[in-house]
């Protein structure tokens, strides 16, 4: 590669910094745990379960002003089956529970869950007898982002969380007593 | 309104005689209180009444008042509209808690089909007649009826509220 080029490159396109490991002519050796976390969190494919107004911000967040393909997540799935992340934003009524779980268990591990906005996170200022009290009542959350609503740069602060997490998984987590245990805390099998 | 009320209230006792048990004007709006019983003949005189025809059902909802005497602890309240002669009105009937029927109206408005689910759904007014008494916005289990003012207007499963916080 020519210094011209590798000069554009470094100072105009932001390419995510190789892990720690051991390089010599012709080889590079590092763990894999590394190198799938680091494929994983730079492509997280969210789904948008939106529902209120949370969900408009979340609008904003993936247009062009604050685009939050710059970060990875270019790619919206709207299928359940194909999707890393589950970002839950808005009011979840007690009726749409059991929808929310539903996604949540159609997607493929491993995922991850956001809860964007003070409704999904505990209820927020919907206390009542019709509103999910925080939507950690029936599936496990990685990240919550406080807000009402949440700016486009907190949300994107909370994938860059996600994927911080993402990046350190080990690869073995997933097997784990530990998270079989917190499954069937929220009666997963 | 006056006058609207007095002779429409005039005619409706001419008919139900007893059966009409009040009648009044709350601001400009004529309202009539009726034993339940009643409601579905005095709907169907009004939707062919020779002064104004209410031929539109705009809402029945429910309204609890747990200090009433007994039997008139549920009232449904139904609220009608001429709209040629751009007039309404409003129609009360009362019923017991222990025995929460009124008689359903879906006979001649297919309106109140879905609001008298919905009022079934918040306050348990069963509606003696109607084809599908099942909820409507609220979950299916859901094991209460939460308009009734029995319960809290809180969440009652939150257990991480400190009352100080809230200025109780
Ligand atoms: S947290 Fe606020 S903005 Fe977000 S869904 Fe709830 S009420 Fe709407």
């Amino acid at each position: 590669m020519s210094t011209e080029n590798k000069d554009i490159i470094e100072s105009k396109v932001n390419i995510t910094k190789a892990p720690e490991g051991i390089e010599g002519a012709g080889f590079f050796a590092t763990s894999l745990d590394q190198v799938v976390g680091l494929a994983r969190k730079n492509s997280l494919w969210p789904l948008p379960f939106a529902t209120s107004c949370c969900g408009i911000e979340f609008m904003a967040t993936m247009a062009s002003h604050y685009d939050l393909g710059r970060f990875g997540s270019e790619r919206l799935s709207f299928s359940p089956r194909q999707a890393d992340l589950l970002m839950v934003m808005g009011t979840i009524s007690k009726k749409l529970a059991p929808v929310v779980k539903q996604v949540y268990l159609q997607m493929a591990e491993p995922r991850w869950v956001l809860a964007m906005g003070a409704c999904a996170s505990s209820g927020g200022i919907f206390d009542t007898y019709s509103v999910l009290q925080g939507i950690d009542r029936i599936i496990p959350v990685d990240v919550y982002v406080p807000g009402c609503p949440p700016r486009p740069e907190q949300v994107i602060d909370g994938i860059l969380k996600v994927q911080e997490l993402v990046g350190k998984e080990s690869l073995r987590r997933r097997s784990s007593p530990e998270y079989k245990e917190l499954l069937a805390s929220y009666g997963i099998e | 309104m006056e006058n609207v009320t007095e002779s429409i209230g005039k005619a409706l006792h001419d008919k139900f005689g007893d059966a009409l048990v009040k009648q009044e004007l709350i601001v400009d709006f004529p309202t009539f209180t009726f034993k339940k019983e009643s409601i579905l003949d005095v709907l169907t005189f009004l939707y062919d009444f020779e002064i104004y025809k209410f031929q539109f059902l705009t809402s029945i909802c429910g309204v609890h008042y747990p200090d009433n005497v007994k039997e008139e602890e549920f009232c449904v309240v139904y609220q009608l509209n001429d709209m040629v002669k751009n007039q309404r009105i409003r129609l009360k009937v009362y019923t017991s808690e222990a025995k929460i029927q009124v008689p359903s109206v879906t006979s001649l408005f297919s309106t109140a089909n879905w609001l008298e689910r919905e009022t079934y759904d918040f306050f348990g007014i069963e509606f003696i007649g109607h084809p599908n008494l099942t909820k409507i916005l609220n979950m299916d289990d859901q094991p209460y009826f939460p308009l009734r003012k029995q319960y809290q207007l809180e969440d009652e499963t939150r257990d991480d509220k400190d009352d100080s916080k809230f200025g109780r």
